[in-house]
């Protein structure tokens, strides 16, 4: 009896659990799901690739390439380095209206932003305005932490460092005159970047936040100087900073830097001729780079990728035929009931 | 599931009689040639039969796994085995069905979490050659952290505790779907490189893919997306979700503690990555948590999504069909029992059969320090002198009339005259 009761005791629980025997569902790759899903994804894909394909053709680029690398463009006694305060002049013709709002951007290529150290060598503390980090930066922006004195550096870091510094003007050759086109520079970066990640310390005038630091060796203004007419975009939150200090992902790259939506070019910029002028500080010549500068407008799905319109189109084709290739095999080699 | 030999053996049948031995041994029916050294009792058997048996049972005994039948002799078999049960007929249980799918889930298992590790660290190669070599990682720190540990933890989890392929009563049924344990095919160097060229071909694509779709292009409303930042929630989110879907498809057996595994994994993972990238965390842990924003800004965009949804199918869609393929030209026993057992209803389950023992008479003896009694034993001499007719048999047949081409042996233990027994 008292051995009943061990080998009962012992003996483990029968629920479904732990015996294995849960409720389940089973599903088997079978011919009734599998083909038709294939055509459907494929059909699917197909509609997605035209409406890309299509959205992406509508879109309209202009590109410059303003290096200045041959002695034949206008900017190539400014890509000397020796030369301070260069201004070049680049004129170029549109055919058709360049439809609003049009985003101007300027693009570097062979630029490796999305380099470890590079974009380590940051203090998001110092640019979220807390003060105690402008005595002291932290390490991971050695060496651009402290200059030669031993003054902290604010702000600190290669990647601000390498702030672009170009500026552009934009003109219109209407009838021999040229006319400015206004730039919109407000709400460039993103809103978060804005509002929550980068903030300026809490003093004001902003200029006293900074005594007994310096500007980063590469700037010529210090960064409480960046916009003097506006303190909404001043200091840290400068929409130009803002937006280099979000890195790029791939060495060639492009960045916003204004917008064209006011005045008589809200509904774009029209056919005719124009001259861009280019304050050229930045020097990418050492490193083989390139800077250009772009003109687009955007869509629904952004601005002019055709690989996304491409890939699914090829994609959903390819699901068209493996699904008939599926048919055939499935019709032919069907394997025989009996086991 | 001993993989020892690479010999196909000769014969392969479902056996299980009262020992079962490596070399050949004679016995009533036919020869045993078969791969598995089931040893009851290491120690006495070794010292029950001959000399130059001992050591091929010894390193049997020690190398895979150990069987052992609890009992009145005594616990000494149950203290140096892996397994060990109360009645030799559950020796049927532990192979057929517990062994195999043990077989089947580790394999699976190991599959899965190689393909998945092995696609997340071949992306971040393919990105060198786009950072200037400096071991940038494609993906958030965090998200680097929280990956093995959280997000694909659970999920293969459930499929390593739960996953079965066919029920345990079809296993019955087909004791040859035992083979493809014995055969090694699930897991070994061919499979392993195969997983590696899968691997291979899925970071190829998470990777290139929201590179190509991120050149150059911008949100909608004409602000930055191709930022790192941008970049890696996009890449993580594509290889997650890949992998949440491979998984699905390999799982067989979905019960409720793996859907709740596999899709709480997947929206804990987007939980956790908007608590990350939110103003809270940021305002609280200001270094720790750069990525602040990022969701918000990118997640939004329609042309993310359709990367994401591009992505994810290129991966998955070649898996499958090539999947489905194979089970047409080439079905394996486990798609050919699974196919019928969509069919068909469950086998009537195998009854356990009372055995009238009678406790004078044992048939089994646990001696280590002598000889031992083992000529005794496998002569038999002792045995219940009961007509056949009458005595029931120890394991049901349940030979179905589709089973035929693979018939099933059960030896039982029947009287024989004395003397023709060779050792």
């Amino acid at each position: 009896m008292v051995k009943e009761e061990q080998e009962l005791a012992n003996r483990p629980d029968n629920t479904a659990f732990t015996q294995q025997r849960l409720p389940a569902w089973q599903p088997m790759l079978s011919a009734g799901i599998v083909i038709p899903g294939f055509v459907i994804i494929g059909l699917a894909f197909i509609g997605i690739g035209v409406a890309l394909f299509v959205t992406s053709h509508s879109i309209q680029v202009l590109e410059l390439d303003y290096t200045g690398v041959e002695n034949t463009e206008p900017c190539y006694r400014c890509s000397d380095p020796s030369s301070k305060n260069c201004v070049c002049t680049l004129e170029f013709s549109i055919d058709s209206l360049f439809e609003g709002p049009v985003f101007f951007y300027y693009g570097l290529t062979n630029y490796f932003q999305n380099y470890r150290k590079y974009g380590a060598s940051r203090d998001d503390n110092q640019l979220s305005g807390d003060l105690d980090y402008f005595k002291s930066p932290g390490n991971d922006c050695a060496p651009y932490q402290y200059n030669s004195n031993n003054k902290p550096i604010v702000p600190c870091g290669a990647i601000a460092n390498s702030m672009f510094n170009d500026t552009f003007k934009l003109y219109q050759i209407i009838r021999g005159s040229k006319k400015l086109v206004p730039f919109d520079g407000k709400g460039i970066a993103w809103w978060t970047d804005y509002n929550i990640k980068y903030r300026n310390p809490s003093v004001t005038p902003l200029k006293n936040a900074f005594n007994d630091t310096v500007k980063p060796l590469f700037w010529s203004k210090p960064a409480y100087e960046l916009d003097p007419t506006d303190p909404a975009n001043n200091g840290f939150i400068n929409q130009d900073f803002l937006v280099w200090m979000r890195r790029a992902a791939l060495p060639d790259f492009r960045k916003l830097y204004r917008r064209i939506t006011e005045g008589d070019y809200a509904k774009g910029l029209p056919a005719g001729n124009y001259s861009l002028e280019i304050a050229y500080n930045y020097p990418v010549m050492s490193f083989d780079g390139r800077k250009k500068v772009v003109l687009s407008n955007v869509s629904w799905m952004g601005g002019k990728n055709e690989f996304l319109g491409i890939a699914y189109l090829v994609i959903g084709s390819l699901c068209v035929v493996m699904s008939i290739v599926m048919l055939i095999v499935y019709a032919k080699f069907k394997f025989p009931e009996e086991d | 599931m001993s993989s020892s030999s690479a010999d196909k053996p000769s014969v392969i049948k479902a056996r299980a009689g009262l020992f079962w031995l490596q070399k050949t041994e004679t016995v009533q029916d036919e020869e045993v040639d078969g791969e598995y050294g089931l040893v009851i009792n290491g120690h006495s058997l070794a010292f029950a039969l001959e000399k130059d048996l001992q050591l091929e049972l010894l390193r049997t005994a020690s190398a895979h796994i150990g069987v052992g039948i609890s009992g009145q002799e005594g616990m000494q078999a149950v203290l140096s085995s892996d397994f060990s049960f109360a009645q030799f007929r559950y020796l049927q249980r532990l192979l057929l069905v517990h062994g195999r799918w043990s077989y089947l889930r580790m394999c699976k298992f190991l599959q899965y979490f190689f393909y998945k590790n092995f696609t997340f660290t071949f992306v971040h190669f393919w990105y060198a050659f786009f950072c200037g070599f400096s071991a940038q990682t494609v993906y958030d720190e965090w998200f680097i952290t929280l990956y093995n540990l959280m997000y694909t933890a659970l999920p293969v989890l459930g499929l390593s505790i739960f996953d079965q392929d066919v029920n345990d009563r079809w296993s019955f049924q087909y004791p040859q779907l035992y083979t493809p344990g014995q055969l090694n095919q699930y897991f070994s160097k061919k499979a392993f490189v195969r997983c590696m060229m899968k691997s291979c071909y899925s970071s190829l694509i998470l990777f290139f893919i929201p590179w190509a779709a991120m050149h150059d292009t911008v949100r909608d409303d004409g602000k930055d997306i191709a930022d790192y930042q941008s970049f890696a929630l996009l890449a993580q989110t594509c290889l997650l979700i890949v992998m949440s879907i491979q998984l699905s498809l390999d799982t067989h057996y979905w019960t409720a503690v793996n859907q709740f595994f596999v899709w709480g994994s997947l929206a804990g993972y987007f939980a956790i990555t908007f608590t990350m990238y939110s103003n809270g965390m940021f305002l609280i842990f200001t270094s720790a948590f750069p990525f602040i924003g990022t969701a918000r800004n990118s997640l939004n965009q329609p042309n993310v999504w359709l990367t994401i949804f591009l992505t994810s199918l290129l991966c998955i869609l070649p898996v499958v069909a090539f999947r489905f393929i194979l089970i047409q030209l080439r079905p394996t026993i486990n798609d050919k029992v699974r196919h019928k057992m969509r069919k068909e209803a469950l086998p009537a389950p195998t009854k356990p059969v009372r055995v009238k023992r009678i406790s004078t008479r044992r048939s089994g003896y646990a001696f280590s320090h002598s000889q031992g009694y083992g000529d005794l034993v496998t002569s038999r001499k002792f045995l219940l002198k009961i007509p056949v007719r009458t005595r029931p048999a120890l394991f049901t047949e349940t030979d179905s009339p589709l089973a035929q081409n693979q018939p099933q042996h059960y030896r039982t233990i029947t009287e024989e005259p004395e003397g023709s027994q060779s050792p």
